[in-house]
C-alpha cells in the first residue's frame, strides 16, 4: 500500500472526525434540495400527524355500528363510505393508520437493527462465523412459522410487543442475508483492506466504513419491508396475533376489502390508497436519503483508492 | 478527490445511451399482451354446458376429503361423495328424507320397536358384480365398531344391543352385539332401545357397507388408511363407482352399471371439486365451471337474488349457530347473567344485516320443525329492558363492576362480523365490554374442550334429523358439552326419552328438557341455519331439504 | 470450489437436524392436536388413534423413533388423510408447485431486472419514476389482492383465461403465474436499480467508458453482475419463500400444489405432513443458499480471492 494513501485515509479519518456534524448537515442540505423526497417526508409527517391527533380528530367512533345503513359508499355524512356494519371508513382507516403505521416503524426497525447487525458481522467476518451466523438464519428460515406463532400466543398471551417481535422475527432475515452479500463484496475492496492496514479495529472498520456503503440496498429494502410488515399483519391476525376487532387495521381492511370489492369497491380503494401512498412517499424519501447519505457523493469523503 | 466530477460525467453519458433502452419497456408490455391475447381466444364450451351435453355434473364441495372410507371420515364433503359410491340399507327420499328402500327391499319392524329385519334385494350387486349379502353389512359393522378402527362416527350404532361395549373393548365377541345375517340376504338387528330415528341412522354413511374381500385384499379389517378407497381399488354399491381422485383438485364418479336401480340413474357421472376458497368458488360457478357451489359468500347473496334469484337458493339446514357460556366462571354462573345477555341480542338484526341468508332467528336450540317438533315457548326474545333489569338483579346495574369478559371464536370473516355487531349490542343495551379473541381452529377446539373461556362462537348441525341430536349434546357428560353446565333433571328427562316408543311422548320429555335449557341458559341460541347455494338451472330433481342430501341417482341435467 | 459446496453441504446437516427437532417438539406444544375436531371423541377412540400413530409414548420416545423412520426415508402417514404417506402427498403437490414456481420466477427475473435496469440507467427521469412506479404498485397490490383482481378483470369480465385450474384447460397457468410472480418482480425491480445505482457510480465503471466502451456494453459485460448483487442475496429465501407463499395462489385458483398442504398441514396439527413439508423446505434453503453464494462468488470475482 502506498505510503501516501494511508495518509489520504488518515486524513479522512480527521475529516469524519471533524466534521461529523457537518456531514449530517450536508446530507439534510442535499436532502432538502431533492423536492420528491420533501415531498415524500412531508407526506409522511402528515400521516403521522394525523395518526396521533385521530382520538381528537376521528369523526366517529371506530366501533360505532349503523347496522341498518350497513355498507354505503362516500356520502356528506360519511365521506369515504360505511363498512358492512355501518361503521364510518374513514375513521376505521385513521384508527387503523395508528396501528398499521406503529406496526410497520416498530416491526422494521427491529428487523433493520438485527438484520444490519447480523448481515455485517457475518459478513465481515467470514469463515466459521459467517458460517455459524448463516446457517441459524437457514434454520428460522425453515422453521414452520404458524405453529411458531401459535405457541408464543400460548405462552406470552395476545400483545402488541409480541406482534414486533413475530415480524421482526421474520423480517430481519433477508434483511441479513442482503447486507450479508454487500459487505461481503465491500470487504474485498482496497479501502476496506487500506483501513485494516491503518490499525482500525474491525468495530470501527464495520462501522465507519462499511455501513455508510451498504445503505443503498439497506433503504431500499426497508422502503419495501415496512409495507410488507403492514400486510403481513393481517395475516398474524388472521392467527389471533395483530389487532383485535373492533379495531382494524390497514393490512386487515385491505384483507376484508378484497372480499367484497365487486359489491363495495371503496372498501378496498381507500385502504389500497392510504397504503399506496404511504409506500410511495416512503420510497420518494428512501431514495432521497439514499442519494443524499451516499458518501461518495459528498465533498471529500470516501472513494480514495485507485 | 475528483469523485463528485467522475459521477456527474457518468450520468451525462447515461443519458446518451437512454435511447437505445427506451425501446425495452414498449417491448415487454407488447409481449405480455400478446401472450394474453393468443392463449385467451377461444376458451371453449364451459363445464356447465359440456356437462350438460354428457349428463357430467360438476360440484363444488368444500374442502379435500379426508379419505373415502365411510368408516373413519366425518365430514360433509366426504358424505357427498360417499353417498354417490355407496348405500345403506336404506336411502332417503329426495324432498322428505324420509326413509326409502335401498339395497333392503323392504323390513320388518317388532312390536316393541327393538327388533328389525331387513330383507336385502336379489339384484343388490357390488360394482364388481358381486351379490351384496347380509353378512357384508354384519361384517361392516363389526368393522365400524371395532377399538383398533377408531371410528370416529362409531356412536351413530350405539343404539344397536351391546354396540357400545364392543366398541369400548368391554365385550370381545361380535356375537354378542344385537346384528345377526340370518342367510345371505336375511339381517337381523336388535336394539337396546326402541329408537324411532334408527331407520334415519341407516342412511347415514357411516352405517353403509364395504366390500369384505377388497378391504382385506389391502389390509387388516379394522385398518386405517389402507389403499383401498384408490380409483381402482374401491368397490361400490351405489349408483356409481370411483373414477379418479386427483388431491386437492378432482374426484371423479361414474356411473355404476351393475347398481340395482341403474336404470334411474341418468348422470353419466359427477365431478367433485374441492374449493377451500368460497369466492374462487363462486366465481367458478359464475364462469360456467361449476354447476353448483357448497355454499355462498354472504355479501354476494343480494347481488344474486336481486339480479338473477333463478340460480340462488335458500332454505333451512338442520343446524343452530349459538353462542356457549362457560357457567363455571362468575358472573356467568348466574343464570340471571346469562339470560340477560341473551335477552339484549337483537337476532333479527344480525341477520337482516350481517348473515343475510334468511335464516330463522333462534331462542332455543333444537331448530323448529325438527321431523314434527317444535321447540316450546323460550323465555328469551328480544327485550331490552328486561335484560337490563335481571343484570341489575344479578347484582350489575347498567353494567357497573361487570367484568371485561372474553368472546372467543375462530377465524373467519362471518364469525367476526357476527361477534363484533353482538359486542355492541351488548355495549348499547347493558353498558359492559367484551373482548373478542380469535384463533385457528385447534387452539379454538383445544380452548373450548378446556373450558378455557368466557363466552364461545360454536355451530351444531344435526346428524339425523331428530331432537335427539341436539338435546343430547347438552348431558351433563356430554363430551359436546363443554359449558360445565350440569343438570340432573336435564340428564333424566333425555335418558327417559330414548327409552319411548310413542313419538308424543318422546317428544314431550324433549320439550320438558328444553325448557330447562331455555331457563337455564347455558347457551345462547342465535340463529337457525339456513343452506345458500348458488345452481344453475338445468339441474333437475334437487329438492331442498334440512340435511341438504341431494341423493344424485335422482338428479340428472338439461338445459332449457 | 468443489471443497467450499462439499463443506456447506455438510454444514447443512446440522441445520436439518436441528430444524427437525425443533419442529418436532414445537408442533407437539402448539395447543390442539391433530385429531380434536369439532365433535369430541370417546376417550376410547382417543386412546385407539394415538396408539395406531404412535402418539401414546413418551416423547422422546416418539422422537428417536421418528428419526429412525427417516432415516429409512419414511416420513409416516399423514394423519389428516389417513389413506396417504406423506411422501406421497409431497410427491403429488411438488411438481405443480415448482412449475408454478418456475413461471414465476421467469415473469419476476425478466420484469423486474428488465425494469430495474431501465430505470437505474438513468436515476430520476420519466425512465425511471415510471417502472418505479409500477414496481411499487406491483409492492402495494399482494398475491391476495392482485389474483382476484387479475380474475375478475382477464378471467370475469372479457372473458380471456380461465378463473381456476392448472393444466385443465388452455390458459390457466397464466394468471396464477403472473400473480405469483409479480410482488417479486417488483422487489427485484427495486433491488436491482439500488443495487445497478451502487455499481453505476463506481470507478471502474468510469475507467470503462472511459476506454471508449459503449453504455449497454459497460452495463452488460461490467455493471450488471456487480448490480445485481443485492437481488441474488435476495433470491434465495425468495425462492424458498415461493414456496409457501404460493399458498394464497393456489387456493385463489384452485392449483392442488404443495403450499396448500404446507399450510394446512400446520392449520391441521397434521404433524407427520408439517415435520415432511418442513424438511424439504429445508433442504431447499440449505441448497439455494449454497448455489446463491456460488453465484455470488461467480457474479463478482473478488470474492474469489479469500477463501
Amino acid at each position: 500500500m502506498p505510503e501516501n494513501m494511508i495518509d489520504s485515509l488518515k486524513s479522512l479519518e480527521q475529516i469524519e472526525f471533524e466534521e461529523g456534524r457537518s456531514l449530517w448537515n450536508d446530507a439534510w442540505v442535499r436532502l432538502k434540495r431533492n423536492r420528491l423526497a420533501m415531498f415524500g417526508l412531508w407526506v409522511m409527517l402528515f400521516l403521522v400527524s394525523i395518526s396521533l391527533l385521530t382520538p381528537w380528530f376521528a369523526p366517529y367512533g371506530y366501533e360505532i355500528q349503523d347496522l341498518e345503513l350497513g355498507a354505503s359508499g362516500p356520502s356528506l355524512a360519511h365521506w369515504l363510505g360505511t363498512d358492512t356494519l355501518g361503521r364510518d371508513l374513514l375513521t376505521r382507516l385513521m384508527y387503523g393508520g395508528r396501528v398499521s403505521l406503529l406496526v410497520g416503524f416498530a416491526a422494521t426497525a427491529v428487523s433493520l437493527a438485527v438484520g444490519v447487525i447480523w448481515g455485517i458481522v457475518a459478513g465481515y467476518m467470514g469463515g466459521s462465523v459467517d458460517a455459524v451466523m448463516m446457517r441459524i438464519v437457514d434454520i428460522l428460515y425453515a422453521l414452520p412459522f404458524m405453529i411458531f406463532v401459535i405457541l408464543l400466543m400460548v405462552v406470552f398471551g395476545q400483545s402488541f410487543l409480541l406482534l414486533f417481535l413475530a415480524i421482526g422475527l421474520v423480517e430481519w432475515l433477508t434483511m441479513a442475508r442482503i447486507v450479508r452479500g454487500q459487505v461481503q463484496a465491500l470487504r474485498r475492496q482496497e479501502f476496506v483492506s487500506a483501513a485494516i492496514v491503518t490499525g482500525l479495529s474491525s468495530a470501527q472498520i464495520m462501522r465507519r466504513h462499511i455501513l455508510p456503503n451498504i445503505m443503498g440496498p439497506v433503504i431500499v429494502y426497508v422502503t419495501l419491508t415496512i409495507p410488507a410488515v403492514m400486510l403481513f399483519e393481517a395475516f398474524l391476525s388472521f392467527l389471533g396475533l395483530g389487532v383485535q376487532p373492533p379495531q382494524s387495521s390497514w393490512g386487515v381492511l385491505i384483507a376484508t376489502g378484497v372480499e367484497t370489492m365487486e359489491e363495495y369497491p371503496w372498501l378496498l380503494i381507500f385502504p389500497g390508497l392510504a397504503l399506496s401512498i404511504t409506500l410511495f412517499a416512503l420510497n420518494f424519501l428512501g431514495d432521497g436519503l439514499r442519494d443524499a447519505l451516499d458518501p461518495r457523493s459528498a465533498s471529500g469523503a470516501g472513494g480514495v483508492h485507485e | 478527490m475528483h469523485r463528485w466530477l467522475s459521477r456527474r460525467g457518468c450520468t451525462i453519458r447515461i443519458i446518451g445511451a437512454a435511447n437505445n433502452w427506451r425501446y425495452l419497456a414498449p417491448n415487454c408490455v407488447g409481449i405480455i399482451i400478446i401472450v394474453f391475447t393468443l392463449s385467451g381466444c377461444d376458451l371453449g364450451p364451459t363445464n356447465v354446458e359440456q356437462g350438460n351435453l354428457e349428463q357430467i355434473l360438476h360440484l363444488g364441495n368444500g374442502t379435500e376429503p379426508q379419505d373415502l372410507d365411510p368408516h373413519i371420515v366425518t365430514g360433509v364433503t366426504e358424505h357427498n361423495i360417499i353417498s354417490a359410491l355407496l348405500e345403506g340399507l336404506v336411502g332417503e327420499n329426495p324432498e322428505t328424507l324420509e326413509p326409502v328402500p335401498g339395497m333392503a327391499e323392504y323390513w320388518v319392524v317388532s312390536a316393541d320397536g327393538r327388533e328389525y329385519t331387513f330383507f336385502i334385494r336379489d339384484q343388490a350387486k357390488w360394482s364388481n358384480g358381486d351379490p351384496v349379502t347380509a353378512q357384508d353389512f354384519a361384517w361392516s359393522w363389526q368393522r365400524m365398531l371395532s377399538p383398533a378402527l377408531a371410528a370416529e362416527y362409531a356412536y351413530q350404532l350405539y343404539p344397536i344391543k351391546n354396540a357400545r361395549a364392543f366398541n369400548k373393548g368391554e365385550i370381545q365377541s361380535f356375537s354378542e352385539v344385537g346384528v345377526k345375517a340370518v342367510d345371505d340376504k336375511t339381517l337381523e338387528v336388535l336394539l337396546e332401545h326402541p329408537t324411532p330415528y334408527f331407520l334415519s341412522l341407516l342412511a347415514h354413511y357411516s352405517t353403509f357397507p364395504v366390500h369384505p374381500p377388497t378391504i382385506l385384499r389391502f389390509g387388516e379389517m379394522d385398518e386405517r388408511g389402507s389403499a383401498w378407497t384408490r380409483p381402482g381399488n374401491f368397490v361400490s354399491n351405489g349408483p356409481f363407482k370411483l373414477k379418479s381422485w386427483r388431491l386437492n383438485y378432482i374426484i371423479e364418479v361414474e356411473k355404476n352399471a351393475h347398481y340395482w336401480d341403474a336404470e334411474t340413474v341418468k348422470l353419466a357421472g359427477i365431478r367433485f371439486y374441492p374449493i377451500d376458497n368460497i369466492q374462487t368458488e363462486e366465481r367458478m360457478f359464475r364462469t360456467g365451471a361449476l354447476h353448483a357451489t357448497s355454499t355462498t359468500p354472504s355479501e354476494k347473496i343480494e347481488v344474486y337474488q336481486s339480479k338473477s334469484p333463478h340460480l340462488i337458493s335458500i332454505s333451512p339446514y338442520l343446524g343452530t349457530y349459538f353462542y356457549r357460556f362457560n357457567v363455571t366462571r362468575p358472573p356467568l354462573d348466574d343464570p340471571r347473567v346469562r339470560l340477560a345477555l341473551s335477552l339484549t341480542v337483537d337476532r333479527q338484526a344480525i341477520i337482516d344485516s350481517v348473515t343475510k341468508g334468511g335464516q330463522i332467528p333462534a331462542y332455543s336450540f333444537t331448530p323448529p320443525n325438527t321431523q314434527g317438533y317444535f321447540p316450546p315457548k323460550s323465555p328469551v326474545s328480544y327485550d331490552l329492558e328486561h335484560g337490563r333489569a335481571l343484570l341489575a338483579e344479578a347484582g350489575f346495574s347498567e353494567g357497573q363492576g361487570f367484568p371485561e369478559l372474553e368472546l372467543l371464536y375462530n377465524t373467519s370473516d362471518g364469525h367476526r362480523r357476527i361477534a363484533e355487531a353482538i359486542q355492541q349490542m351488548w355495549k348499547k343495551g347493558l353498558g359492559i365490554d367484551v373482548r373478542l379473541v380469535n384463533t385457528d381452529w385447534k387452539v379454538y377446539l383445544s380452548r373450548t374442550n378446556q373450558l378455557d373461556y368466557d363466552i364461545s362462537r360454536a355451530g351444531w348441525i344435526g346428524d339425523y334429523p331428530d331432537p335427539n341430536t341436539f338435546l343430547d349434546m347438552m348431558l351433563s357428560d356430554g363430551g359436546n358439552n363443554r359449558t360445565g353446565w350440569r343438570n340432573n333433571d336435564y340428564d333424566e328427562l333425555i335418558e327417559r326419552a330414548a327409552t319411548l316408543t310413542n313419538q308424543k311422548e318422546r317428544y314431550q320429555a324433549f320439550e320438558q328438557a328444553e325448557m330447562i335449557l331455555d331457563r337455564e341458559a347455558p347457551l345462547l341460541p342465535i340463529y337457525t341455519y339456513t343452506r345458500v347455494a348458488l345452481r344453475d338451472p338445468s339441474v333437475k330433481n334437487w329438492f331442498p331439504n334440512i340435511l341438504d342430501h341431494h341423493p344424485y341417482k335422482y338428479v340428472y341435467l338439461q338445459s332449457d | 470450489m468443489s471443497k467450499l459446496v462439499l463443506a456447506r453441504i455438510l454444514q447443512g446437516i446440522p441445520v436439518l437436524l436441528i430444524v427437525v427437532t425443533a419442529t418436532f417438539f414445537l408442533v407437539r406444544a402448539a395447543p390442539g392436536g391433530p385429531f380434536d375436531a369439532e365433535r369430541s371423541l370417546p376417550a376410547e377412540v382417543v386412546k385407539n388413534l394415538e396408539k395406531r400413530y404412535n402418539l401414546d409414548a413418551p416423547v422422546l420416545h416418539q422422537y428417536v423413533d421418528y428419526l429412525g423412520n427417516l432415516v429409512r426415508g419414511d416420513f409416516g402417514p399423514s394423519f389428516r388423510y389417513p389413506n396417504r404417506s406423506v411422501t406421497e402427498l409431497i410427491r403429488t403437490g411438488m411438481p405443480i408447485t415448482f412449475e408454478l414456481a418456475f413461471y414465476a420466477i421467469v415473469v419476476a427475473v425478466v420484469v423486474g431486472v428488465m425494469s430495474g435496469l431501465i430505470a437505474a440507467v438513468r436515476p430520476n427521469s420519466l425512465q425511471d419514476y415510471l417502472p418505479m412506479s409500477l414496481a411499487m404498485t406491483g409492492i402495494c397490490l399482494p398475491a391476495f389482492l392482485l389474483g382476484p383482481i387479475l380474475v375478475l378483470i382477464f378471467g370475469i369480465w372479457l372473458e380471456w383465461l380461465p378463473v381456476s385450474g392448472w393444466g385443465y384447460s388452455p390458459g390457466d397457468k397464466i394468471l396464477p403465474s403472473v400473480t405469483l410472480g409479480s410482488a417479486y418482480a417488483a422487489y427485484i425491480a427495486r433491488l436491482t436499480r439500488a443495487g445497478m445505482l451502487e455499481v453505476l457510480s463506481q470507478d471502474f465503471i468510469r475507467t470503462a467508458r472511459a476506454k471508449g466502451l459503449s453504455m449497454p456494453g459497460v452495463v452488460f459485460r461490467h455493471a450488471l453482475r456487480g448490480g445485481l448483487a443485492p437481488v441474488v442475496a435476495f433470491s434465495g429465501p425468495a425462492v424458498a419463500g415461493l414456496l409457501t407463499g404460493s399458498f394464497v395462489v393456489e387456493t385463489i385458483f384452485q392449483i392442488p400444489g404443495l403450499g396448500r398442504f404446507y399450510v394446512q398441514a400446520a392449520f391441521n396439527r397434521d404433524y407427520t405432513m408439517i415435520m415432511g413439508t418442513t424438511i424439504l423446505l429445508s433442504c431447499l434453503i440449505v441448497i439455494l443458499n449454497i448455489v446463491v453464494d456460488i453465484l455470488a462468488v461467480w457474479m463478482n470475482p473478488r470474492l474469489r480471492k479469500v477463501r
